[in-house]
């Protein structure tokens, strides 16, 4: 079992060190070289979490034109609100625009609440069997996410994917209005990954000087 | 008629629930000019049962679907430091009065609250100085809280996605 989780450990962060290595260099060269949206359209995986993280992620998709379409949410398995708040979103875009596209998707947590960190890791990785194959048949354009747990294990499926030549796929983070001074734990991780990482308070545009700051956008 | 209304969302938060229906506090609602009291107490122990008293009303409920029409019918919201809480109070235009539960241990939603508070846009307490916050407090000192700016989002994301008309 030990033996298992140190392999699965070293496999993971083997990945993540290659993964961050080739992301730098891809960003540093290529990333405003990549424009889906010069096809007219562009296909967007929301990821959508709990509660609060919803109806953040949601306010920014209302702002969004009709050519961010079709758009597929990712909640949790276990998260029951969240749907709900999409479908209501989605109606009211169908009355404004026509041709509108949306599915919603479920993948197991990778992090419950107070979860131990031992057993973080090994969720994440089941997180990331349901993730890799998702993203992949999907093939989104963009991954749009503001910081639940599910957004790592997609994050780093959509930059496997661009590792491996597959697809290319514009990550682009929006921190939660909640942080105000430190990042959350997806945020830490994701600034790294991410295109475009964006934050909603001046404090934290100082700390970390690669994340993008329009003012409170939420 | 002027009311109040108290809310903890989906927490527990029996201290604040008792400072509010102390007498000492009531009290203070009364000088104020409030006339009535609507309890949300979420997932609390602490169950004050509705009544009136004299021109003075409590009612008192463990949740609802949406806080959105109490919220409109208050002149004061007294809130826990919940995020969604805050929000939706200040984006309907209320005072706010956030109470921190000092019981909670890392309460990141805690940072949101100072931060509103240091800009001007609710004032902040703990349940020991709920009394002296509510007599000093200035509701007519708050700002505007303004919504966020999605369409600067909305401008960003064309831009970074090649949506964006070159004119």
């Amino acid at each position: 079992m030990l033996l298992v989780c140190a392999a699965s450990f070293l496999g993971l962060s083997f990945f993540i060190a290659l993964a961050i290595i080739c992301r730098m260099i891809i960003l540093v060269k290529h990333k405003e070289e990549y424009k889906p949206g010069k096809s007219g359209s562009v296909r967007v995986l929301v990821v959508a979490g709990s509660g609060g993280h919803t109806t953040e992620i949601l306010r920014l998709m209302e702002s969004l034109s009709p050519c961010y379409n079709p758009r597929h949410y990712v909640i949790a398995e276990t998260d029951t609100m969240s749907k709900d708040k999409i479908c209501c979103l989605e109606v009211s875009r169908k009355y404004k625009y026509a041709e509108q596209e949306y599915t919603i998707h479920k993948i197991p947590r990778s992090r419950e609440v107070h979860q131990s960190w031992s057993s973080t890791l090994l969720t994440t990785l089941h997180s990331l069997l349901y993730s890799g194959p998702l993203v992949f048949t999907l093939k989104p354009d963009l991954i749009l996410c503001n910081g639940p747990g599910t957004c790592v294990p997609l994050c780093i499926s959509a930059l496997l994917l661009g590792v491996l030549g597959i697809k290319r796929i514009l990550i682009v983070y929006v921190e939660s209005i909640c942080r105000v001074e430190k990042l959350s734990l997806s945020g830490k991780i994701l600034y790294y990954l991410s295109d475009y990482f964006l934050v909603q308070w001046p404090n934290l545009k100082e700390k970390y000087p690669r994340s993008i700051y329009l003012g409170r956008v939420v | 008629m002027k009311s109040a209304f108290v809310t903890v969302g989906s927490t527990s938060f029996d201290e604040l629930i008792l400072s509010v229906t102390s007498n000492s506090v009531i009290q203070i609602f009364r000088e104020l000019g409030f006339e009535k009291l609507v309890l949300q107490i979420g997932r609390g122990l602490v169950r004050p049962e509705p009544c009136t008293f004299g021109d003075f009303t409590l009612e008192v409920f463990q949740y609802k679907d949406s806080i959105a029409e109490e919220i409109q019918r208050a002149d004061l919201v007294i809130s826990h430091a919940g995020a969604g809480s805050c929000l939706e109070t200040l984006g309907a235009g209320k005072p706010l009065l956030v109470v921190v539960n000092d019981q909670l241990m890392d309460n990141h939603q805690l940072e949101l609250a100072r931060q509103l508070h240091r800009d001007g846009h609710l004032y902040y307490c703990t349940c020991k100085t709920l009394a002296d916050t509510m007599k000093s407090m200035d509701l007519s000192a708050l700002k505007p809280f303004l919504p966020g700016k999605t369409e600067e989002f909305a401008i960003f994301m064309d831009r970074i996605v090649g949506l964006e008309k070159v004119d």
